[in-house]
This record gives C-alpha cells, sequence and structure tokens, in this order.
C-alpha cells in the first residue's frame, strides 16, 4: 500500500498536477507517524509512511495549505472524508484545489493494546489476514486484530469514501449497526449519580493541553472562544473541576451537528479521556430527536441545530427518558 | 451553609423581551407571587441565551436555571425560540449526560399574556430546586467562599 | 474610569411599600464606580427626570441605572432623557424593581434585599454598555409591486394615491390576474369584469403607475429602502410603443388552434394574440412557440397586416434594473391540477370540469358565450354536481392540508346562478361542512339552499363514472341520511384547492422572505404585523400570503399599501442599534449564522488581512448588514468562535448580569 501510494504522490507531483502532498511521516517510533506536507519526489521517497499506526486525520492539514498557489494531494481514510466535505460546507477549503485519493481503511492498530500484551521495542506492523505481525527489537510477534483494533475502529461507523477523485485499495460501505453508542447508552442507564462519577473520574485528569483541540478537524477557529478574553470564558489551564467541565461541554456544543465523529479528539488526548463519548451523545440524541444525520455526509452546511421543525420535541423530554 | 438554616436557592430566569419578560411583568401587575430568589435577565429572544451562560450561572453558584420564551409559532423574530428549543434540549441533554441533576435545568413557554402562568411556573421550579439542594456538581468552589 | 449615577424610584407606595428605597440606594451608592445614587418619589415625572439630568450634568456621569418599573414601561422615557443631557441614550440601564419586585414580594427584607442585587446587575451591565448610534439609511421613494392581480393593482393604485411611484411587474401579457376570469362575484354578484377593469383603466393610466407587464423579476439586492431589482421584460414581438391594439394581427394569424388559457384551454387562439378585450395594457404578443415565422420564418402574416409596423420577430428579452424602497408580493395563486384524483374521473370525461373552468363557461366572454353547454356535445346540462374540498384539507400526501377558504362560497354562487338562470337544472352540492364566515356570507349561502333549492348533501364523493350514454354516475355517501347515494349527473364541477402560484418559491429565495411549507408567504406576525414579511421592507398582499376571497384581498391590498406609504414617507430610516456584529478577525466564515438569520442580514465576502508577520492573507468572512438586522441574536449563539456578538446584550453583558446575580 505504502509503495502504490509513495508511486502514485510522486507521479502527481512531478507530472505538476499537484505542488505538494500531505500524508504521514515516520515519529520518533514506528508507530507515532506524524502528519506531513511534502513538497518534493526525494522527500516523499525517503520520508512518506503508511501503514496500520499511520492513524491520524490530515484533512485539517488542509487549512494551512489553503492560501498556498497551487493544488494539494491529500490522503484520506473513508473516516478522513466525511471531515473534508465538513471543511468543504463551512467553506474553510476550496475542494476545487485538493485533489483527493480516497485510501481503503480495514481499521488502525491501537499501540496502547500492544503494549498492554507485553510487546516491546516495536519497530514496524504488518497485516497478515486477521492478524498483524508486529516486529520488533526482540522478534516477530503475531496478534489478533480484533485484540489490538484502536476502539474507534471497532465500532467504524463507515468504510465508505465520502469524496475522493481517486482511490486506493478497496471502497467500503456504511456499515449500519456499528455500536458506537452502546457505551453512551450504558452511561444513559446509570443513575446520574453515578455518571457524574464518572464524567469527574475523567474530565479531572484533564491537563488543557489542548491536544483534543487542535486535531479536532471541526475545531477551526481562527480565535478559539476560550482564548478570546472579550468572551467572558477564556480560560488556560483548568483550576477547578468546574472548569475541565466548562471546556469540554462548550467544545462539545460548538462542534455538535459538525462533528463527524473521526474519534480524534480521543486518540490524540495524552490522559486518555473518552471524550468521544461527548460528540457521540449529541450524534445520538440528534439522530434520536431530529432524525438520522451525518456531519460530512455531502457538502451541505445546514445541520440540526441550525435547522428545525414547528413539532420539535420539549426541552422536557431530557426529564422524560432513562434514570434519573 | 448552616445544617438549620432554610436552603434558598439562587434562581436565574432568562426571559425573552417580548413575550416571557411582558409575562413576568403581568404577573407583577396582577400582584401573584413568586418567590424573591428568582432573578429575571433580559434577553431579546429565547435565541439569544447562550449555552456559556447557563454553564457561567451554574459556575457562579446559581441552583436552578429557566429559559422562557414565546410560544412556539409565536416569536417575534418568527423563528427564535424553534432553534432555542434545539439548543437547550441538547444542552440539557449534555448536562443530565454528566450527571447533572436534570431538574435544575428548564425551559418554558409562557406569552405576554400568561402572567398567571409565569408565577405559576416560578413558584413550581423553585419548589423542585428548593427539594434538591444546592448546585454541588456544577460550582466553581472558588467562587463561593 | 466611568462615573454611574444610580437613581432609585419610589414609584408613590407602588415601589417605597414593600422595597426600603433608602437602603438600596445606599447599598448602590457604594458599588464600585457609582458616584451618585439617589432616590426620589417619582422618576418618570418632570421633576424627577431634572433630577437626572442635573446630576448627569453636575457630576459628568458616563452612565445611568434607574430602579424603577418595567424597562417596557419606561425605558425610552429614561433614554430621552439622558440624551437631552447629553449622555448617550443607550447608556441607560433599568433595575426592574417594580414589576419584577415590590409587586410581587410581601416581605419587605426580601424585597429590598432582591432590589439591590436588581440594582447591582443593572449597574454591572451598564459598566460594559458601549454608546451607540442609531445608524440611518436612505429611502428611494418608489415601490414595486410583484404581481398584476387585483391585490397587486389595488395595492398599487394606493401607493400611487398617496403620491408615490410605483411599478407593477406582471408575467402575463395582461394585468388583471385571476380576478378576470371569473363572471361573478359573491356575495353581492356584481360582475367581476366590472368592478375589475375600470381599476385596471385608472392603473394604466396613473402617472405615477409603470407597468411592466410581459415581465419578471430576475434578481434582488439590496435592503429596506433601498433595494436593486432586475427585471427581465421578455420579448413579444411587438413593439409596445407602436402597438394600438387594433387586433388585426390576431384575427389575420394562420396559427388558429393555440389552447386559450384565458379560458382555461376550452377554445382556442391565435398565435399572436391579445389575452381579451378589456387586456391592459391592450397590446398584442406574439407567442413564440406556436408562431410560424420565429419557427421557421415562415409567415410574416401579422407584420403585413400591421399598419403602424408594431411587429418585430427579432425583438430580444431585455433586463432592466430598477431601485425601489419597498418590494410588494403579490403573485397569487392558481388551482391546483385535478388530474391526479382518478376518482373525479377529470381525465376520463370533458364533463368534469374545476370551478374556474365553470366560471369561463357561464362568462359572456367565455368559449360559450355565456350559455351553460356541457363541453362534450354542447348540450344543456339538466343534473350537475360540485363536489367540495378537492385537494383541500387532505392528508400531505393527497392534496393540501389546509382549507381554500374561497370555495365554499363561490360553490354556492355557482349554484344559486345556474338555478336562477336555468331553473330546470337540479344542483346538488357535496360538502364536508360549508364554511361562510364573513359580512353576508351565510346569508348568501342559506339563500341558495333556501330560496334556490340547491341540494346540499353532507358527505363525500367517493367515485364519478362515466357511462356509455354520456352521463356521469356520481357515487357519494350521505351523512346525514346516513346512505349511500348515486346521481345520475350531466356536469360535474370539482372546487379544486389553491395553492401558491409556482413563481413565488424563487422569488422568495431572491427576497429572503420567509415561506411556510405550503410555500405561502409568512407575514412577520401572524395577528399583529399581517402584511408584512419578517425580512424589512418586503410586505405581503393578498393570496401570496395565505387563501383569501376577494374583498379580503383588496383590504388586505390596502393595508400593505399604507405600510408601504409609510415607509415611502420617510427621508431616511433609523435603524435599531442593537444589532448584531461579526468581528471579523475572529470570524471564520463558516456559514452557520445566516442560516438562521430570519431577515438574511448576514452576508460572507472574502478580506485580505495583515498578519503579524507582514504577509497578508484573505479569509472569507461574516458582514450583518444593520439596517436589515432586528437584533433577535440567533447567529450568536450559533458562532462558535464568539465572533458574533449583539450590541446592547453582548456576552460581556449578560455574563456580568449573571455574576451579579449569583454573587
Amino acid at each position: 500500500m505504502q509503495e502504490v501510494m509513495k508511486k502514485r504522490a510522486i507521479e502527481l507531483l512531478t507530472s505538476g498536477e499537484v505542488a505538494r502532498v500531505i500524508g504521514w511521516t515516520a515519529g520518533e517510533f514506528a508507530y507515532d507517524a506524524t502528519p506531513a506536507i511534502f513538497e518534493t519526489a526525494e522527500e516523499i521517497e525517503k520520508d512518506f509512511v503508511y501503514d496500520d499506526f499511520t492513524a491520524a486525520n490530515v484533512s485539517k492539514y488542509l487549512l494551512r495549505v489553503k492560501t498556498l498557489e497551487g493544488k494539494t494531494l491529500v490522503f484520506l481514510k473513508p473516516c478522513d472524508t466525511y471531515s473534508l466535505n465538513q471543511l468543504t460546507a463551512e467553506k474553510r477549503i476550496d475542494r476545487e484545489k485538493v485533489y483527493v485519493i480516497g485510501v481503503g481503511c480495514e481499521g488502525k492498530a491501537d499501540v496502547e493494546k500492544i503494549k498492554a500484551r507485553g510487546i516491546s521495542g516495536i519497530v514496524g506492523i504488518e497485516a497478515d489476514g486477521d492478524n498483524y505481525t508486529v516486529k520488533t527489537v526482540y522478534g516477530d510477534e503475531t496478534v489478533a486484530k480484533a485484540d489490538v483494533m484502536a476502539d474507534r475502529c471497532i465500532t467504524c461507523k463507515s468504510k465508505k469514501l465520502a469524496s475522493y477523485d481517486e482511490i486506493i485499495g478497496e471502497d467500503g460501505e456504511e456499515i449500519a449497526n456499528c455500536g458506537r453508542f452502546d457505551l453512551v447508552e450504558k452511561l444513559e442507564q446509570m443513575t446520574s449519580e453515578e455518571r457524574f462519577e464518572f464524567w469527574q473520574g475523567e474530565l479531572s485528569r484533564c491537563i488543557r493541553c489542548n491536544a483534543c483541540r487542535n486535531v479536532c478537524p471541526a475545531c477551526t477557529c481562527e480565535q478559539c472562544v476560550f482564548d478570546n478574553p472579550k468572551s467572558g470564558i477564556a480560560q488556560k489551564a483548568a483550576a477547578d473541576s468546574f472548569e475541565e467541565k466548562m471546556f469540554h461541554i462548550i467544545r462539545a456544543y460548538h462542534v455538535a451537528g459538525r462533528c463527524t465523529d473521526c474519534g480524534e479528539c480521543s486518540r490524540v488526548c495524552p490522559e486518555h479521556i473518552p471524550l468521544h463519548l461527548l460528540n457521540r451523545k449529541f450524534i445520538k440524541d440528534m439522530d434520536e430527536l431530529y432524525g438520522e444525520y451525518q456531519a460530512g455526509d455531502n457538502e451541505d452546511v445546514k445541520h440540526p441545530l441550525i435547522s428545525f421543525t414547528f413539532d420539535d420535541a420539549e426541552p422536557s423530554i431530557v426529564r422524560e427518558r432513562g434514570a434519573e | 451553609m448552616q445544617v438549620n438554616e432554610k436552603f434558598v436557592p439562587t434562581i436565574v430566569a432568562f426571559c425573552c423581551n417580548w413575550c416571557s419578560y411582558a409575562g413576568a411583568d403581568l404577573s407583577g401587575t396582577n400582584r401573584l407571587q413568586y418567590p424573591a430568589n428568582v432573578k429575571i435577565i433580559r434577553v431579546p429572544c429565547s435565541c439569544r441565551v447562550n449555552p456559556m451562560f447557563i454553564l457561567r450561572a451554574f459556575q457562579r453558584g446559581a441552583d436552578g436555571i429557566i429559559i422562557c420564551g414565546c410560544h412556539p409559532g409565536d416569536c417575534h423574530y418568527t423563528t427564535g425560540n424553534y432553534y432555542a428549543r434545539r439548543r437547550m434540549t441538547m444542552l440539557f441533554s449534555m448536562l443530565d449526560f454528566l450527571g447533572i441533576e436534570r431538574k435544575r435545568t428548564r425551559l418554558e413557554w409562557v406569552s405576554a399574556a400568561e402572567g398567571a402562568k409565569f408565577a405559576a411556573t416560578m413558584n413550581s421550579f423553585v419548589e423542585e430546586i428548593t427539594s434538591l439542594g444546592p448546585n454541588r456538581r456544577l460550582e466553581d468552589l472558588r467562587c463561593k467562599k | 474610569m466611568q462615573r454611574i449615577g444610580v437613581f432609585v424610584c419610589h414609584c408613590g407606595t407602588n415601589i417605597a411599600a414593600t422595597v426600603d428605597v433608602k437602603a438600596v440606594a445606599e447599598a448602590l451608592g457604594r458599588e464600585p464606580s457609582v458616584v451618585l445614587s439617589a432616590e426620589y418619589q417619582y422618576m418618570c415625572s418632570e421633576s424627577g427626570q431634572n433630577l437626572i439630568k442635573d446630576a448627569i450634568r453636575e457630576h459628568g456621569l458616563t452612565g445611568i441605572v434607574v430602579c424603577s418599573c418595567s424597562p417596557r414601561m419606561h425605558e425610552a422615557t429614561f433614554r430621552k432623557t439622558a440624551t437631552a443631557a447629553g449622555l448617550n441614550p443607550y447608556m441607560v440601564e433599568i433595575a426592574n424593581i417594580r414589576e419584577q419586585c415590590s409587586w410581587i414580594h410581601k416581605n419587605i427584607e426580601e424585597a429590598t434585599e432582591k432590589a439591590i442585587i436588581l440594582g447591582r446587575a443593572a449597574i454591572a451591565k451598564v459598566l460594559l454598555n458601549a454608546p451607540l448610534t442609531a445608524g440611518e439609511s436612505p429611502v428611494v421613494k418608489r415601490a414595486l409591486v410583484i404581481g398584476g392581480g387585483i391585490a397587486g393593482i389595488q395595492t398599487a393604485l394606493d401607493i400611487a394615491e398617496a403620491g408615490y411611484e410605483v411599478d407593477i411587474v406582471e408575467k402575463n401579457p395582461t394585468i388583471g390576474g385571476k380576478m378576470t376570469q371569473i363572471d361573478k362575484t359573491f356575495p353581492t354578484l356584481d360582475c367581476a369584469a366590472c368592478i375589475l377593469t375600470p381599476k385596471m383603466v385608472d392603473c394604466a393610466q396613473h402617472e405615477k403607475i409603470k407597468i411592466y407587464s410581459y415581465s419578471e423579476v430576475e434578481a434582488v439586492s439590496g435592503f429596506v429602502g433601498n433595494f436593486s431589482v432586475k427585471i427581465k421584460r421578455k420579448a413579444r414581438y411587438v413593439d409596445e410603443t407602436k402597438c394600438t391594439g387594433c387586433g388585426l394581427c390576431t384575427e389575420k394569424c394562420p396559427v388558429k388552434k393555440v389552447p386559450n388559457e384565458f379560458n382555461m384551454g376550452m377554445d382556442n387562439r391565435r398565435a399572436v394574440y391579445i389575452p381579451f378585450a378589456q387586456a391592459v395594457p391592450k397590446i398584442a404578443t406574439i407567442d413564440a412557440d406556436h408562431c410560424n415565422m420565429l419557427k421557421n420564418g415562415k409567415c410574416g402574416v401579422c407584420a403585413k397586416v400591421c399598419s403602424v409596423g408594431a411587429i418585430d420577430y427579432k425583438q430580444k428579452d431585455t433586463i432592466i434594473e430598477e431601485k425601489y424602497g419597498a418590494i410588494v408580493v403579490a403573485t397569487g395563486f392558481n388551482p391546483i391540477k385535478v388530474d391526479k384524483y382518478d376518482e373525479y374521473a377529470y381525465s376520463q370525461s370533458k364533463d368534469v370540469i374545476t370551478s374556474l373552468e365553470f366560471e369561463r363557461l357561464t362568462n359572456a366572454a367565455g368559449p360559450t358565450s355565456g350559455t351553460l353547454l356541457r363541453p362534450s356535445d354542447g348540450k344543456h346540462p339538466h343534473t350537475i354536481v360540485f363536489i367540495q374540498c378537492v385537494g383541500s384539507r387532505c392528508t400531505p400526501e393527497k392534496g393540501k392540508t389546509y382549507c381554500s377558504k374561497i370555495c365554499c362560497m363561490y360553490t354556492a354562487k355557482h349554484a344559486m346562478l345556474t338555478r336562477e338562470k336555468y331553473p330546470d337544472t337540479d344542483v346538488y352540492v357535496f360538502y364536508i361542512d360549508v364554511r361562510t364566515p364573513g359580512k353576508n356570507f351565510d346569508e348568501f349561502y342559506r339563500r341558495a339552499v333556501e330560496d334556490y333549492g340547491v341540494h346540499y348533501i353532507k358527505g363525500a364523493v367517493g367515485k364519478v363514472v362515466p357511462r356509455a350514454d354520456g352521463t356521469l354516475d356520481v357515487q357519494g355517501s350521505d351523512l346525514i341520511m346516513n346512505e349511500q347515494i348515486h346521481i345520475k349527473a350531466d356536469l360535474v364541477v370539482l372546487a379544486a384547492a389553491i395553492e401558491p402560484d409556482k413563481s413565488a418559491r424563487p422569488l422568495a429565495t431572491m427576497l429572503t422572505a420567509s415561506m411556510d411549507t405550503n410555500d405561502f408567504f409568512t407575514e412577520a406576525h401572524a395577528k399583529l404585523r399581517p402584511v408584512e414579511s419578517p425580512t424589512a421592507g418586503i410586505f405581503l398582499s393578498g393570496t401570496c400570503q395565505g387563501p383569501k376571497d376577494i374583498p379580503e384581498t383588496v383590504s388586505q391590498a390596502s393595508a400593505c399599501a399604507v405600510k408601504v406609504v409609510g415607509l415611502l414617507a420617510k427621508d431616511k430610516l433609523t435603524c435599531n442599534p442593537c444589532v448584531a456584529h461579526s468581528d471579523e478577525l475572529m470570524c471564520n466564515g463558516c456559514g452557520q449564522c445566516a442560516n438562521v438569520c430570519p431577515y438574511g442580514a448576514i452576508s460572507y465576502s472574502d478580506k485580505e488581512f495583515r498578519m503579524p508577520d507582514r504577509t497578508t492573507k484573505m479569509r472569507r468572512v461574516a458582514y450583518v448588514n444593520p439596517a436589515v438586522c432586528q437584533g433577535c441574536g440567533a447567529c450568536t449563539v450559533t458562532c462558535p468562535s464568539g465572533a458574533m456578538d449583539l450590541y446592547g446584550f453582548s456576552n460581556e453583558q449578560i455574563m456580568a448580569e449573571v455574576d451579579a446575580i449569583c454573587k
């Protein structure tokens, strides 16, 4: 896969069709590949990587190259293409200036899960049917994909590319019963007290590193409301449990209807806070109350929170359902 | 708080200028009583109420928050309350999801003619919040010294 | 450093009886930035206002808080007071300590404490107030009326009579609209042409009215007081300035088989035509779809016979652009297509007709010169069945959910007139309800039943079956007698539902005017502002807003004209300064705010910004037109970055109030 992608990227770059390529480059370790912008064939030849660890959604990097001359080639996994559509809908990027190669995806490995199995010294990974061959300095280890796949990939909502100019690999299908709301439902079944304890435990670990905000393709504000002293809610590191909640509630609210559920927020959280559950709660509520809606399905900006019907549910519905 | 002292909750009511604020005025004109711990903030429309205001009020120690707007279909700005309805449904649900007692938030439609409804709504809300006790889960401990 | 003055009103004993006003004044006097705190018996009285004015001047106050009755009562009063003393009127805040404090509490201690808190909140807010100036925008003193039916005509005439210029854009070759096709009008039975055509002539002759017939609105930009409208003048291939309306061309044209829309296609017209004798303007129009000369260059008869040389086959569509201060929508209605109701056999039998077709069959200028004859064989019908609510009051899948309002009355009219002219004819009306609210309406309907012997049957028709002998078997149920009935009819007339004209939807988009799910224009307020659209400067006349009969249409049209005149009479519009505004440095141009704006006040443009590193960057940012924004604040909450804020009710101000209350 990596070699096919490299070859195509170099072709498009040397033919002049695109001026740059957004993909991934190796990090310090084999499992922390990071997004990168390549401008020459040499750079691609040398540094471009793609394997079962390259999980980052690079769609947001298009904002960085937005004003530059020429087209940009970007490699997007199915879930990333939804972000692309959403960014296009919000006129944050010019789709005409982007060349999208959709990359078929079967899910990515979660290095933490691999490490948890006592595997260390990881230097590479290869997919092999239902298994991964993890290469380590101590030799190869075989693990079942199902055991070490990232949670967000286990509950993947769609392997279908929502937008692309060409495809490498296989385009997939939307997955109807992906079970992505199972955890949300489980929390909903809890008592109010239990939910409070759960979130208090999770959110109190927040160190306000802003990784979730920086990685989120929906968090594209020129200046975040939390950095704006005039907003009245500007804050830096949370000094009180309230501020942790405030930040995460407002962040989830601001991306509600725009969040494509790519799961990057939870992936990058150094404290492993399941932030995506907040977004999924909004998605689940909107689906249930206002009809199924998938942000980034197309290039239409109109989402449930900027629409209405005359007979929408009243907010009292919150009081009427589930456990108190 | 003293154990024996009766708990008096702080209630913030956001009222739209055209219907609910006028409804509140009418309950005054008709001398319909409701507790003094309800304080009203006037906003042009229920759609002006930002979730940030609600969180801020909880942060500063409000025990209950109620938003009042024109009845659906009667909004002075035609559609404002329809947006408010969706936004508040979503926000209330999220607060509930985070374990904030769901009774602490409420949205009611009160017209300019419904002075009695305004007073009754406030009375029932204050009663509900009083029985719920002080807001502990979403207050900023630095604010109440 | 701000200098705030606080003025606590006793309101006689209204406030002072339950609120310790002295204590309130004292407590608020200790608040930071407050340099003066006074109390007085009646702040709104002349001496009270003078007290405020003197204090503003003497203490150089930068803002004032009046603790008194509801701002809905006296905010305007105290703003004027401030202005008179040289203080910006928007540096005034009111703490409502009467309606929302003294009048609802009995305990003095509690009420006083609350009054102090409300006062503090008002102080916190006023400290963040900014002086605002109401903007002004000029008014172009000309109105545009879109649609030249009776609604548009009446509105245009009333505006013109008030002394303002008004243009009518009509998509058909003549003005007059649906009313021209109607024979008589209920409940007085005046002949429609007799009361309408003089008004059409008045329009044509009025020096303030310009009629753009055979024209359509192509694009609209601008805002209240200053709209710019592109009007497409469709090529009619006849020079309007030359044509005298003699009609010779319409007699000589060899293309004779064009269905005549004026008579609902029940007879034919030529390819060059004047819709009817009283058309205004009375100018011929060539129908390009049927004219041989325009289709294949072979004919030219009309040009030959025209003595003034008005025929111009080379004419092209032209676009003109005009400025208007106000726009009136009067796009009217059409009966729905009834072919989809198979049960009524409309497409199977010529003798199943719609009510509008019936009008033409009874009209002296119609295809039968006013003698009621069956379309199939030209014989007199002896039994006529009228079916009500065809497509009205239906499920959304089947038709329209609303009541079309006019059908009950015109059917009573048709039934009565038929019985009067042809007493040997039996007339049956199937109805769900007979709805006759309106002056002299129910009397009219009762006359049809009691004096003219029309058989009203409560019930629905299940099926109309054409028989071999040329009659129609009408199968229905009589709900009162609880029986199934068959009527052997010669003619069946369907009261088709009415719907907004198809041109209304794209027009609404151009005007950013809102519509309901049925494509009727929505009014600014259903009860209190029924002739205005929520979009400033757009007014609604006639059935484009909802089903109406002629009397109602005309009264709404005149009401609409008054609103337009009220706007045009102003030289400048003062805008409410409490409007939304976008901070361009923070705006992302994501486009969400414009989606929730009910007024179409928000637009986006690419702007160049200087970056800290001296480069420039193009960014898409939102702009709020202050002349159009009404200040609801829907956009401010939609904006994730907080770039959008509202003057007078800013995020900071409201949060300051929250803080003061929760302290």
